[in-house]
């Protein structure tokens, strides 16, 4: 019975990434991964990825070495806190920016 | 068939006419009775839904929200604390455009504690999105319910059938419970324009930032801003859908024709009462005695408050001397809300009868006749009134 001229803007989407836009523009640090001390990189064994495992928002990879998508890392900082060997640096982005402009 | 029962039975019956598919509610006085009877309803089989045990009013509505989304009728009633502490669903049914139907059985708010009625719950939630009618009598409940389904379904709005606690909800009543084939006539089964299926995974009310921005496709998809105002603008257009729902009903059952507001000897009336609920017929008596003493008075109850409709309250308003608002319900600090909407709907035109406001009832104490006699008498007779704040009636300082 519903009438199709009602309800035309509702917030109904296909799930995707970047659904609630590019979240990497919230992030104030930046997680840089130090490829001599995080453990995948330096033993070339898939073990360890705490940061992939804890991450909340999916956007670290279980790849040898890790990576981390920026459009979507919030700078939340978990990773770098559950890293066992304190292989990523939390740098902030105004200093990063400044130098990559 | 005509039957004597409870309000909260009128409600319950109407529910099983509509066949909701889903109810979920959690017990609060003075509710209970109606989720009880239709616990009764469908432990019995004769209704065939499904009835969630909740823990709490904001589970109850979060069900009805889920079950909504997937394309199901869904069912809840509470009152007073019960309502407030599932405001957060209140306000996302409605932002989420989920056809619910919730009677709400008006009872007052603590602190400090009571049960009692009166109408501070429901009109608390003004502004929440929702549809807002009001009943008057046990007909009115189980009408109005059935109404509210086909309401709700056609305008992707949920809505809220309000209802005095203990004064109907408990008073015994003769009503006719319309023919179930009638019923089905008047409102077809649920078909909505969306429901959610797990073959093909959605996202429904995600954060939406400030602006609007493409979606997974790169298509501009609305932001909040524009999903709000579609809100607004279908609100004010179900006012014509609840008009034409009513003479839909009207022509199936030969009951209704007041949609907006009741009057009750407004045609030539020079002053004219206006209420929320049963209230609304207990001053039809003060208005027969007023007539009797020659004084034309009239009262107006009104049966849709949200969305406000301006245009048949300007129409019935503009040709009288006065008009007395009697409210069960306070915005703390400033007015009754009912006032301060009806100052508003007359302000833009050339009519201006006098508006005054009278607080009382809350908190259940009663109302007497002869309080209501006195009172719409003298607001009548002295005119304008010098100051523009509320009159409290039956306050013992």
């Amino acid at each position: 019975m519903s009438d199709a001229t009602f309800a035309c803007k509702k917030s109904h989407s296909e799930p995707g990434p970047g659904d609630a836009g590019k979240t990497g523009s919230w992030r104030v640090l930046r997680p840089i991964i130090n490829v001599n001390l995080c453990i995948p990189a330096k033993t070339n064994k898939m073990a360890c990825f705490n940061c992939w495992l804890y991450c909340p928002d999916g956007v670290v990879t279980r790849t040898i070495p890790p990576t981390i998508n920026y459009e979507y890392c919030k700078g939340c900082e978990i990773c770098a806190e559950e890293c066992p060997v304190a292989a990523i640096q939390m740098v902030e982005e105004t200093k990063l920016i400044k130098k990559e402009k | 068939m005509h039957i004597i029962e409870s309000g909260n039975v009128a409600a319950a019956s109407g529910v099983k006419l509509a066949r909701a598919q889903v109810i979920a509610a959690y017990p609060i006085t003075p509710q209970t009775p109606l989720t009880e009877k239709l616990s009764e309803f469908v432990d019995a089989g004769e209704m065939q839904a499904e009835y969630i045990p909740v823990e709490s009013e904001h589970s109850a509505l979060a069900v009805c929200i889920a079950a909504s989304s997937t394309g199901a009728r869904a069912f809840t009633a509470t009152s007073a604390n019960g309502l407030l502490y599932m405001v957060e669903q209140v306000h996302w049914a409605a932002g989420a455009r989920l056809p619910i139907v919730m009677c709400v059985v008006n009872r007052g708010i603590g602190a400090p504690w009571t049960v009692w009625n009166d109408h501070q719950d429901s009109i608390s939630q003004r502004d929440a999105g929702w549809i807002q009618l009001y009943a008057c009598d046990h007909q009115q409940i189980i009408d109005t319910v059935i109404q509210a389904f086909l309401l709700a379904e056609t305008v992707s709005i949920p809505v809220m059938v309000c209802y005095d606690g203990y004064l109907l909800s408990h008073t015994y009543m003769p009503f006719d419970v319309p023919d179930p084939d009638k019923v089905d006539e008047f409102l077809p089964a649920f078909k909505p324009a969306y429901a959610l299926d797990p073959k093909q995974p959605a996202n429904l009310n995600t954060v939406t930032l400030p602006d609007i921005r493409p979606d997974v496709r790169g298509n501009l998809a609305p932001g909040y801003m524009e999903i709000r105002h579609n809100l607004h603008v279908d609100l004010r257009r179900a006012i014509d859908k609840v008009a034409e729902i009513d003479a839909r009903f009207q022509k199936i059952f030969n009951r209704g024709g007041h949609p907006f507001i009741e009057p009750y000897c407004c045609e030539d009336a020079d002053f004219i009462a206006v209420c929320l609920g049963s209230l609304s017929y207990q001053l039809r008596d003060v208005v027969d005695e007023l007539r009797e003493e020659g004084l034309k008075a009239g009262v107006a109850g009104l049966r849709l408050y949200r969305p406000f409709p301006e245009q048949a309250m300007v129409e019935l308003l503009a040709k009288a001397k006065g008009v007395v608002v009697f409210e069960k319900a306070l915005s703390y600090g400033n007015q009754g809300a009912l006032f301060t909407d009806i100052k508003a709907a007359l302000y833009p035109g050339p009519a201006r009868p006098f508006v005054k406001n009278f607080i009382l009832g809350l908190g259940g104490r009663e109302i007497k006749t002869a309080d209501l006699l006195k009172t719409f008498r003298e607001a009548c007779t002295q005119g304008p009134a010098s100051i523009d704040t509320p009159q409290w009636i039956g306050l013992k300082l």
